[in-house]
C-alpha cells in the first residue's frame, strides 16, 4: 500500500493530468457534485456521490454512431468513430464501481459492444472508500463493501491523508508513474477507516435490507402480484430514475437529418416511457404498471437469470433521493418480500 | 393535522360521500412520502401520511381517477387547488367525481436544504414550535423550519383555497408581497449575453428524463409532440446540446397562460434547474400587457391568451 499525504493531493491530480484526463467530482455550484475534467484549481469534493452516475464515461447519454452521406445514388457509410485516448475517473464510489461489472455483462459479452470496449480499455477508475454513508444507501444489500470498493486503485481517506492500492495492472502502471509523490506504508489505517465505515453502515436504516424474496427464477411468482398495481400507481413515466441510475443500460438508435446528411445515434432510453421499444403495432407494454413492472423485475429477476444471480441495483440511492414521487427500487423490494423484510 | 385529515377521511369513506382517498403513503425516511389512493379504512389507518413534506400536487392524479368509477376524496394545500381551477377550466377532470377537502399550509419543506446542511444519515425528524430536530447516524441538529423551506413556499402567492367542498384548517389570503418574479427582474437586468449564458448554464444540465412535463398539471396532452415519433420533433435525448434548451423553452411558450406557477417542475428536477423562472417570465410578461391575471383563480375568468380585446397590445 501506499500513502499520499494531505498536502500532496493537488500534485496527485497535476501529477496523473499531466499524462492524461482526469476527471474528479466537483461542486457544480447547485449543491450537488459532478465528474469535471480536472485542471489546475479545480477542487475535489468529497459529496458522498455524484449526481450522475459514472457510467457516464464508459455509455454517454448520446453517442454518434455512424453518418451517412448520400449524393445521387451513392451512400457512404462514414465511421466516425475515435480512438478514445486514456483517463482516469478518480473517486468514484463503491457502488458505482460495482455498475461497471453489471455494464460489462451487457457490453462485453459477445456481440461486444466495440464503442463501449473503446472507452473500458482506456478508463482507469480509482475508487474511494466512502467514509459518510447516506440513508439512502444499501449497496451492502448487494454484497459491495462501501469501505473496501473494487476499482483498478482503491483509496482511503485516512487522519492525515490518503492511502493507495492497485488492484490491476492499469492501476499498478499509475501508481508507478506518479511514485514520487507516494510512500510505502501498512494498512493499519485503512482498518481503521474501514472499522468506523463498517460501524456507520450498520446503523443505517436500510442495512437490513436482504434481497429474500427477489432473485434468480422468480417471474412466475412475482410477475403477476397484485401489488405492482399500487407500487406503480404514482409514477409519472418520467425517466429519472433510469437515467440517474448507474447500471441502466438500455438505448434507443435513431437517425438525426443534418441537412447535409444523416447521423445515426443512439441514446439512453427509458423503460418507464411510452415508446420504448416501440414496434409496429406500439409499446408491448401498454400501461405505466407493465413498463414500471419491467424496469424492476429486469434489476431483480431477469438480470440474475441471466447473469449467475448477480443483481441488477448497486443500491447507491440516487433513485430513492431523485424520484419526483419518491418511489423506488426499497419499497419495491419491501413490498414484494411482503412483511419477511422490514 | 394528519389526524384531522384522517378521521375526516375516515368518516367520508364510511358514509358513502366517497370511495377512494388520494392523500400520501408513509414512506421508508421521514421525508419520502409517496401520492397514493387508499380504499379503505385498514389502508388509511395502515399507511397514511401527512407531514411537512408532502409536497407532491396532487391534482393531476385526477385525470385519471376522476374517471373511474365512484366519488375520490382529495387534499389540496392552497396553490394545489389554483392547478385543480385550471385543470377544470380545460375540461380535464370531472368535478362531480371529486370531493376537495382544502387543507392549510404554512410552507413544505425541502429534504435537499436539510442535507446541504450536512445533515446526511436522516433517521428521523421531528417539528416542534417551528423547529426541526433532525437525527442522523451521525448525530442530531436543531434547525429553523424556515431554513430548511421549499424555495417555491418562501415565495407563496397565496394561502387562500380558491375551490374546496370544506376545509381542514384555516383558509388564508392571497400574498401580495410575495417577491416570486424578484429573480425574474435580476434576470431582465442582465445584458442579452449574460442572460443566454445564464439559461445557457442552468439547461446544459438536463438530462432530458421529462419529470418537469410529465409532473406539470399544465402539461396534459394525450401524447406529447416530444413523444410522437410522427411529429418529427421527438427525441429522446439531444443530438445537439441546443436541442435541450428549445425542449424547455417550448415547454414554457405551451404552458404560458396556463401555468399557476405552482412550482413542480423545479421541485422534481433532479438536476437543480430552476424551471419555474421561465414560466415566471410569461406571468410577470402577461400581467404587464394584458392586466393581473393568475391561472387556476378563477375558472370562469377568461384567460389572457385566449381572448382578444382592442385594447391589447397588438391591437
Amino acid at each position: 500500500m501506499k500513502k499520499l499525504s494531505l498536502a500532496k493531493l493537488n500534485d496527485l491530480f497535476a501529477a496523473i493530468a499531466q499524462r492524461e484526463a482526469l476527471y474528479l467530482p466537483v461542486d457544480n455550484g447547485t449543491g450537488k457534485a459532478e465528474y469535471t475534467k480536472w485542471q489546475e484549481g479545480t477542487v475535489y469534493s468529497t459529496a458522498l456521490n455524484t449526481g450522475r452516475s459514472a457510467k457516464d464515461f464508459f455509455f454517454p447519454q448520446t453517442e454518434n454512431l455512424m453518418e451517412f452521406k448520400m449524393e445521387g445514388k451513392r451512400i457512404d457509410v462514414i465511421d466516425t468513430r475515435e480512438e478514445c485516448e486514456d483517463f482516469v475517473i478518480f473517486g468514484v464510489r463503491a457502488c458505482d464501481a460495482a455498475s461497471f461489472d453489471i455494464l460489462d455483462r451487457v457490453y462485453l459479452t459477445d456481440p461486444v459492444d466495440t464503442y463501449y470496449k473503446n472507452r473500458r480499455q482506456h478508463g482507469t477508475v480509482v475508487t474511494m472508500a466512502c467514509g459518510r454513508p447516506a440513508e439512502t444507501c444499501f449497496c451492502g444489500t448487494f454484497g459491495i463493501d462501501a469501505a473496501d470498493p473494487k476499482g483498478d486503485v482503491t483509496c482511503w481517506t485516512v487522519e492525515d491523508g490518503y492511502v493507495l492500492r492497485a488492484n490491476t495492472e492499469k492501476g499498478e502502471a499509475l501508481l508507478a508513474a506518479v511514485d514520487g509523490l507516494l510512500t510505502d506504508t501498512d494498512d493499519k489505517a485503512v482498518q481503521a477507516a474501514q472499522e468506523k465505515t463498517r460501524a456507520i453502515l450498520a446503523k443505517l436504516p436500510l442495512a437490513a435490507l436482504s434481497t429474500e424474496g427477489v432473485g434468480q427464477g422468480l417471474t412466475k411468482e412475482l410477475f403477476d402480484r397484485p401489488e405492482w398495481a399500487s407500487l406503480s400507481e404514482a409514477c409519472l413515466g418520467c425517466g429519472t430514475c433510469t437515467f440517474v441510475c448507474p447500471t441502466c443500460q438500455c438505448y434507443d438508435i435513431r437517425d438525426f437529418d443534418t441537412g447535409h446528411g444523416i447521423q445515426r445515434f443512439r441514446c439512453w432510453d427509458s423503460c418507464m416511457y411510452s415508446d420504448f421499444t416501440k414496434m409496429a403495432h406500439g409499446n408491448p407494454r401498454v400501461s405505466q404498471l407493465e413498463r414500471f413492472r419491467q424496469r424492476f423485475m429486469h434489476k431483480l429477476v431477469y438480470f440474475p437469470d441471466n447473469n449467475d444471480g448477480l443483481f441488477g441495483c448497486v443500491g447507491c440511492g440516487r433513485c430513492l433521493a431523485r424520484c419526483p414521487i419518491s418511489m423506488n427500487i426499497v419499497k419495491v423490494m419491501k413490498t414484494l418480500a411482503k412483511g419477511g423484510n422490514k | 393535522m394528519q389526524k384531522m385529515m384522517e378521521k375526516r377521511a375516515l368518516e367520508l369513506l364510511a358514509d358513502g360521500t366517497v370511495s377512494r382517498v388520494l392523500g400520501w403513503s408513509a414512506g421508508e425516511f421521514p421525508y419520502d412520502m409517496t401520492p397514493a389512493v387508499f380504499e379503505t379504512a385498514e389502508e388509511l389507518q395502515d399507511g397514511f401520511v401527512y407531514n411537512d413534506f408532502c409536497g407532491a400536487n396532487l391534482s393531476k392524479y385526477l385525470i385519471k381517477e376522476s374517471r373511474k368509477e365512484g366519488k375520490i376524496l382529495v387534499f389540496l394545500k392552497p396553490c394545489d387547488t389554483y392547478s385543480f381551477n385550471q385543470l377544470l377550466a380545460e375540461h380535464r377532470i370531472i368535478r362531480d367525481n371529486i370531493y376537495v377537502i382544502g387543507i392549510e399550509c404554512y410552507g413544505k419543506a425541502d429534504v435537499e436544504k436539510l442535507k446541504a446542511m450536512g445533515l446526511e444519515g436522516i433517521t428521523g425528524i421531528y417539528m416542534k414550535d417551528g423547529e426541526y430536530t433532525v437525527e442522523t447516524v451521525y448525530g442530531s441538529q436543531t434547525v429553523k423550519a424556515y431554513e430548511a423551506m421549499a424555495e417555491r413556499c418562501l415565495a407563496c402567492k397565496s394561502k387562500k383555497h380558491v375551490v374546496y367542498d370544506e376545509l381542514i384548517g384555516e383558509d388564508g389570503e392571497v400574498v401580495t408581497d410575495c417577491n416570486r418574479f424578484d429573480m425574474v427582474e435580476q434576470l431582465e437586468a442582465m445584458t442579452p449575453e449574460q442572460r443566454f449564458a445564464f439559461w445557457r448554464g442552468e439547461l446544459s444540465r438536463c438530462i432530458r428524463c421529462n419529470a418537469c412535463r410529465n409532473v406539470c398539471p399544465a402539461c396534459s396532452c394525450e401524447q406529447c409532440v416530444f413523444d410522437n415519433p410522427n411529429s418529427g420533433v421527438a427525441q429522446k435525448a439531444a443530438v445537439n446540446s441546443f436541442e435541450e434548451n428549445m425542449f424547455h423553452i417550448i415547454r414554457a411558450f405551451h404552458v404560458a397562460g396556463r401555468c399557476t406557477d405552482c412550482g413542480e417542475c423545479s421541485r422534481v428536477c433532479p438536476q437543480n434547474i430552476p424551471l419555474h423562472l421561465l414560466n415566471r417570465k410569461f406571468i410577470k410578461d402577461m400581467n404587464a400587457f394584458y392586466g393581473e391575471y393568475q391561472a387556476g383563480e378563477d375558472p370562469d375568468k377568461k384567460p389572457p391568451l385566449g381572448t382578444y380585446t382592442l385594447g391589447d397590445r397588438e391591437a
